[in-house]
């Protein structure tokens, strides 16, 4: 679908793992993942979002918060936390809580920037407080690289897509 | 981002958490994919799974109750069939969780592309001073 190489991967019972690779150096993406004016150009979400809010006081135990607002249906979603770690520019380490508790409890996010010959490899490492829920989503299809019989189901599962698309 | 429903009312969406609860096991996965092949009644899947018929039936109410199965009445076995919507949506998350990073990751490249080249031309500008 596309070139990128993005993975996003269960690991465990409650982590969920980004990863992906920025042609640029390490300092630059720890920059752009830390300093307001540059966040506020990339972390949107989905289409349509706006970033209203973003603070970061980039220091241990410092808080960050982002809001983001639909300007079409003016709905609002913020999210924030607190810093634990910092290693400025190889990894730092934050807690995350959504307003609206689209997963139940928090997180705590790691992240880390391992720059080699000038590209940086990001990791997000996602770790979800105890949750039965949270725990299904990340054990759930990715992990076992589906088994053949899930692939069939997903095969079912896009047939059923089509047929609802012709509207029968 | 998608916001989990956690109550559940006929017109609304499944219910993700007991979707994906359901879909954590691996027993119950296999039990899916079994049932993609076709319907099945508790007896016909204990044999094959080499558990006990509670065990399986257990694991029946947890599917049932995520919406991803669904029992014929009209049969004395209730034999068990596959229903796709719940299951559907539950990939659909992975796949827009997936897409709402990619999208914010597209941007973050363009943005270091900017960055890199302003700072190339700061470069040039102090060499340009020596």
């Amino acid at each position: 679908m596309s070139n990128s190489d993005l993975k996003v991967a269960a690991r465990g019972d409650r982590e969920l793992v980004i990863s992906r690779t920025f042609d640029a150096p390490a300092q630059m993406v720890f920059d752009a993942y830390t300093k307001p004016e540059l966040l506020r150009q990339w972390l949107l979400g989905m289409d349509g979002w706006t970033m209203t809010v973003c603070e970061v006081d980039l220091r241990v135990g410092g808080r960050y918060r982002y809001v983001w607002r639909k300007e079409k249906t003016n709905d609002e979603m913020g999210m924030g936390g607190a810093f634990q770690e910092i290693i400025n520019p190889e990894k730092f380490v934050a807690t995350e809580q959504f307003d609206q508790e689209w997963y139940p409890g928090g997180a705590l996010s790691t992240i880390t920037f391992t720059e080699t010959d000038g590209k940086t490899f990001l990791q997000n490492v996602m770790q979800y407080d105890t949750n039965e829920a949270r725990e299904a989503v990340l054990a759930s299809p990715m992990e076992d690289g589906l088994a053949p019989g899930y692939d069939r189901l997903e095969a079912l599962v896009t047939n059923e897509k089509r047929s609802a698309a012709k509207g029968e | 981002m998608v916001i989990l429903q956690h109550s559940r009312s006929q017109n609304s969406a499944y219910d993700l958490d007991a979707t994906f609860f359901a879909l954590a096991d691996p027993t119950r996965r296999a039990i899916l994919a079994r049932l993609v092949d076709g319907e099945a009644t508790v007896n016909d899947l204990v044999a094959p799974f080499n558990i006990s018929q509670p065990a399986i039936s257990k694991h029946l109410k947890v599917l049932e109750r995520a919406g991803l199965i669904s029992a014929s009445l009209d049969k004395q076995k209730r034999p068990r069939r596959i229903e796709a919507a719940p299951l559907e949506e539950a990939v659909d998350w992975l796949e827009k969780y997936r897409e709402l990073w990619e999208g914010n990751y597209k941007r973050l490249d363009a943005l270091l592309g900017v960055m890199k080249t302003e700072n190339k031309n700061k470069k040039k500008k102090i060499g340009g001073k020596k």
